[in-house]
C-alpha cells in the first residue's frame, strides 16, 4: 500500500460534486421501515 | 474525516429515531414501571416448599382483594404445579375474570424454565434458585396457551397449561 | 496502489481445508433443519427413534458455531495472505489451529449424536452434558485463539516492515474481527474451563446457573457480530470492486469497524431481559449500549448505497435510479451478497424491537427469533459468505467460475430467498402469536391459538425444503468449482481507494485507545451487576442428567 500522499483536497469536500440523492432516499425509506416496524410492535405490546 | 451532507442527515435521522425509542421504553419503564421481570429474591430450588408462596397448599390461583390475584407456581421438567383441585386432581387451568390484576409467581426445582402466557405480555424465564415475579392486567379475554418457551430436556414441548380469561 | 500477494499452492490447500469444513457442515446442519421443520408440521415423525433435540443440538452447534468459525478464519486468513502475507511458520500455526478445532468438533458432534448431548448449542446449565461435548466446545475455542494470535502476528509483521504505512483495510478489518473475538470468547472460556467441566466430572457440586448463563451472553452477543463483520467486509472492501467501483471512503470503513468493536461486546443483556435476578436498571444500561452498535451499522447501510450510487453515476447513468438498475445482477458474486443485505433489512429493525427492553416480552424464546436469525445469519451472512465462495473457492483451486455455474449461483440464490422468505415470514408471524421455540411438535392443551401456530408451522416445511433444494445446489456448485470446473484464473477481487481519497487519520490505528475504550465499557457495563449476581446468588445447582436422556 502506497504511503499517504499529500493530496489535495478539492472534490471530496465539495459535496455538490458527488450526486447521492438516490442514496439519501434509499437510506431514507430505510429508516421509516425501521420507523413504522417498530411503532407497529410497540402498539402490539401496548394491546396485550 | 469528511461525511456527505447527506450521510449527515441520515445520522442524525438514525439516532433521533434511536433516541426516540429509548425515551419512549426507558418512560414506560421507570415510570410507568413496566420493567421486564427483574425479581432479585433467591431460593433454595431443592427446597421451594419452604418459601411461603411455595407451600403445596398455596400453590394455584388465589383471589387477594377485588379483582386482585396472585398465581404461583412451580416448574419442573416438564411440568407445571399449579396446586389440585377439591377431588385432589391437579389443576391445569387458571380462570380469571378480563380486567383482573393477576400476579405470576413462578419457581423451579431442577432446571431452567420458561413461563410464558402466550398471546399476552408474561414471558420470564425460570431459573433455579430465583423467584420469577410479574404482575399483569388480563386485558383481553380469551383462552391462552401456557408453554415453556426454554429448553429444558427432551419432553420440553409437553410442558404447558391454560389460562382463560373471561368476559364477567 | 496496492500489490496483492499470490498465493503458494501450500497456502491454497490450507485456507481450502477451511471451506471442505464449512460446506459439509452446510450440508450436515441443512439436513438437520429440514428433519426440524418436517417434524414440527405434525406431519411426520423422525425415523429410527431419533429425538428432535439431538438434531437440534447438531443444527445449532454445526451451522451457528462449526460452519461460521471454519469459514470465518479460513476466509480471514485468505484476506491476510493476499494483503500482508502468510509466512512459512505462521501457516504451520495456521494448520495447527485448523487441527484444534477440528478435533474438538469431532469430539463434540460425537457426543451430540451418541444422545449424550441433547442441550442444544447454548448448553443451558443445571442440565449436564457428557463431559466430552465441553471439552470438544473448548478445543474449537483453543483452535480460533490460535488463528487470533496468528493473525495478530501477520499484520505485525507486515507493519515491521512497512513503517509509516496505514495497514491494508482488510487486514485492519480482520484485526478487529479477531480482537472481539478474543475478548468476547474469553467468556465463554471462562465459563466451560472453570464451571462446566469440573462440575459435570463430579469435582464441583453444584453451579452457578446465572452466573454462567451471563458469561455465555457475554460471548454470545459478539458471536452473531463475529459471523456478520466478515460479511460487512466484502460488502465494504470486495463488492464495490465486483461491480467495478472503488471503495467509498477507507476512513469510514475503519471507524465503523472500531465502533462494531467497542458496542458488540458490553451489550449480552439484551438475550436476558426476562431473567430473574438482574437489576432491571443494568438491563436498561445494557439496552442502550445495544442502540449505540445500530449506529455503524447505519452508516454501512449509507456507504453500500453510496458506493452503488458513485460507481453508476461514474458510468453515466444519470437518472435518479438508473444506477440501481444497471447493477450487475446476472454476477452471482453481487447477487447473493446483495440479497444479504436486503434481508438485513428487516432483520436489522426487527433486531432493534428484540432488544427494546420490556418490548422484549413480546417475543422473547418464541419462534419469531428463529425467523429474525434466519433473516441475519442464515440469509444476510450465509449468502454474502456464498457469495465470497464462488470466487474464493475457485482462485484457490486455480479454476474458473464458469458462466455455468455462476447461472446456477444465481438460481440457488433465487431458491434460498424464495425458502427463507416463507420460513422466515411464518415463523416472525407465529412468534408474535405466542408460538415456541426450540420445540417439537406440539398439541398442547388444543385450542385455536395451538391450531394456528401449526398452520405456520406446515408453512415452515414448505420453506424449510425449498431451502433444502437451495442447499443441495450450493453443495454441488461447491464440489465443481473445488474439483471439476474448468482451470484458469479466477479474480480475487479487493476494492482499491479513489486517486483523490482524502487521506486516513493515524487515530484510527491507535489499537491501544480503541481497545482500552471497548474495555472500559465492558467493566462499566458489567462489573456492578456481576458482583450483585455473586454478592445475592443462591444456593449453586446440581447437575441434572435425566431431563436430556442421560
Ligand atoms: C435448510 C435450511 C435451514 C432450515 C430448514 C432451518 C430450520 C430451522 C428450524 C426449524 C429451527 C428451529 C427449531 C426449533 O426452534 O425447534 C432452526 C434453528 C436454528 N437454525 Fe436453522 N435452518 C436452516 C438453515 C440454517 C443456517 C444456514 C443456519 C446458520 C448459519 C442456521 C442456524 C440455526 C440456529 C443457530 C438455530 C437455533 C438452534 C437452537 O435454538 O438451539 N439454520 N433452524
Ligand atoms: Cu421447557
Ligand atoms: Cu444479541
Amino acid at each position: 500500500m502506497a504511503k499517504d500522499k499529500l493530496r489535495h483536497q478539492t472534490t471530496k469536500n465539495d459535496d455538490t460534486s458527488i450526486d447521492l440523492k438516490g442514496t439519501f432516499i434509499s437510506v431514507m425509506l430505510l429508516g421509516i421501515f425501521i420507523l413504522v416496524l417498530w411503532f407497529g410492535i410497540y402498539a402490539l405490546f401496548l394491546s396485550r | 474525516m469528511h461525511l456527505h451532507k447527506y450521510e449527515k442527515i441520515w445520522l442524525v435521522f438514525g439516532l433521533g429515531s434511536l433516541a426516540l425509542f429509548l425515551l419512549i421504553i426507558g418512560f414506560a419503564a421507570f415510570w410507568k414501571g413496566t420493567h421486564p421481570q427483574s425479581h432479585i429474591e433467591t431460593i433454595d430450588p431443592q427446597n421451594v416448599e419452604a418459601h411461603e408462596s411455595f407451600k403445596p397448599e398455596n400453590l394455584g390461583l388465589r383471589e387477594v382483594a377485588d379483582g386482585k390475584y396472585i398465581v404461583n407456581i412451580v416448574a419442573s421438567a416438564f411440568n407445571y404445579d399449579i396446586g389440585s383441585d377439591d377431588a385432589g386432581k391437579p389443576v391445569k387451568t387458571i380462570r380469571v375474570p378480563k380486567g383482573s390484576t393477576v400476579l405470576f409467581q413462578v419457581t423451579t426445582k431442577d432446571v431452567v424454565h420458561g413461563f410464558q402466557v402466550a398471546g399476552t405480555n408474561v414471558n420470564m424465564m425460570v431459573e433455579p434458585g430465583h423467584i420469577s415475579r410479574l404482575e399483569t392486567v388480563m386485558k383481553n379475554a380469551g383462552e391462552f396457551t401456557v408453554v415453556c418457551n426454554e429448553y429444558c430436556g427432551i419432553g420440553h414441548h409437553q410442558m404447558f397449561a391454560t389460562v382463560e380469561v373471561y368476559d364477567e | 496502489m496496492n500489490k496483492h500477494l499470490n498465493f503458494t499452492k501450500k497456502e491454497s490447500r490450507l485456507y481450502m481445508s477451511f471451506m471442505y469444513v464449512t460446506f459439509a457442515s452446510l450440508l450436515i446442519g441443512g439436513l438437520m433443519g429440514l428433519l426440524q421443520t418436517f417434524a414440527r408440521s405434525g406431519k411426520f415423525q423422525l425415523p429410527f427413534g431419533i429425538n428432535y433435540y439431538t438434531i437440534l443440538t447438531v443444527h445449532g452447534v454445526i451451522l451457528g458455531l462449526v460452519l461460521t468459525t471454519f469459514f470465518i478464519i479460513g476466509f480471514q486468513f485468505a484476506l491476510l495472505g493476499k494483503t500482508v502475507g502468510l509466512s512459512d511458520k505462521q501457516r504451520k500455526w495456521a494448520w495447527i489451529s485448523f487441527w484444534t478445532m477440528l478435533i474438538g468438533t469431532v469430539i463434540a458432534a460425537v457426543t451430540i449424536l451418541v444422545g449424550q448431548a441433547n442441550v442444544l448449542y447454548t448448553f443451558y446449565a443445571p442440565l449436564r452434558a457428557h463431559v466430552a461435548f465441553y471439552i470438544g466446545l473448548a478445543l474449537v475455542i483453543v483452535g480460533s485463539w490460535i488463528a487470533v494470535f496468528t493473525n495478530f502476528r501477520q499484520l505485525y509483521v507486515w507493519k515491521k516492515a512497512h513503517p509509516g504505512e496505514k495497514s491494508p483495510l482488510l487486514a485492519f478489518m480482520v484485526t478487529i474481527n479477531m480482537a472481539m473475538w478474543f475478548i468476547a470468547s474469553l467468556g465463554v472460556a471462562a465459563s466451560v474451563l472453570i464451571q462446566f467441566i469440573p462440575w459435570s466430572l463430579g469435582y464441583a457440586e453444584t453451579i452457578n446457573v446465572l452466573l454462567s448463563r451471563t458469561l455465555f451472553w457475554y460471548f454470545g452477543h459478539p458471536l452473531v457480530y463475529f459471523w456478520l463483520l466478515p460479511a460487512y467486509m466484502a460488502w465494504y472492501a470486495i463488492i464495490p470492486k465486483i461491480i467495478g467501483g472503488k471503495l467509498f471512503s477507507d476512513s469510514l470503513a475503519r471507524l465503523s469497524f472500531i465502533l462494531l468493536l467497542m458496542f458488540s461486546i458490553p451489550v449480552g443483556f439484551h438475550h436476558q431481559l426476562t431473567e430473574p435476578g438482574i437489576d432491571p436498571t443494568w438491563k436498561f444500561i445494557q439496552v442502550v449500549l445495544t442502540f449505540m452498535v445500530v449506529i455503524p451499522t447505519l452508516m454501512t447501510a449509507f456507504s453500500i448505497f453510496a458506493t452503488f450510487e458513485t460507481t453508476g453515476r461514474r458510468k453515466g447513468y444519470k437518472s435518479l435510479f438508473g444506477w440501481f438498475r444497471h447493477l450487475p445482477w446476472k454476477d452471482v458474486r453481487f447477487l447473493a451478497p446483495f440479497i444479504g443485505m436486503v434481508a438485513f433489512i428487516p432483520g436489522g429493525a426487527g433486531g432493534i424491537v428484540n432488544a427494546s427492553h420490556q418490548v422484549n416480552t413480546l417475543i422473547h424464546n418464541t419462534i419469531w427469533v428463529t425467523g429474525h436469525f434466519h433473516l441475519t445469519v442464515a440469509t444476510t451472512v450465509i449468502l454474502t459468505y456464498f457469495g465470497v465462495a464462488y470466487w474464493l473457492v475457485p482462485h484457490l483451486t486455480g479454476r474458473r467460475l464458469t458462466p455455468k455455474l455462476n447461472k446456477l449461483g444465481i438460481i440457488q440464490t433465487i431458491i434460498w430467498t424464495l425458502g427463507m422468505t416463507i420460513m422466515s415470514t411464518s415463523m416472525h408471524i407465529q412468534g408474535l402469536l405466542g408460538g415456541p421455540r426450540r420445540s417439537n411438535f406440539s398439541n398442547y392443551a388444543g385450542g385455536a391459538q395451538v391450531d394456528t401456530w401449526i398452520n405456520y408451522q406446515i408453512a415452515q416445511a414448505v420453506g424449510g425444503t425449498i431451502l433444502f433444494v437451495a442447499i443441495i445446489l450450493m453443495t454441488y456448485i461447491f464440489i465443481q468449482l473445488a474439483f471439476f470446473a474448468p482451470r484458469g484464473v479466477q479474480e480475487f477481487p479487493i476494492a482499491e481507494e479513489e486517486i483523490d481519497a482524502e487521506p486516513t487519520p493515524k487515530i484510527l490505528e491507535n489499537w491501544y485507545l480503541w481497545i482500552g475504550i471497548t474495555i472500559a465499557l465492558i467493566l462499566f457495563a458489567y462489573t456492578i451487576p456481576v458482583i450483585d449476581i455473586l454478592k445475592h446468588s443462591p444456593p449453586g445447582s446440581i447437575p441434572f442428567d435425566w431431563p436430556i436422556g442421560r
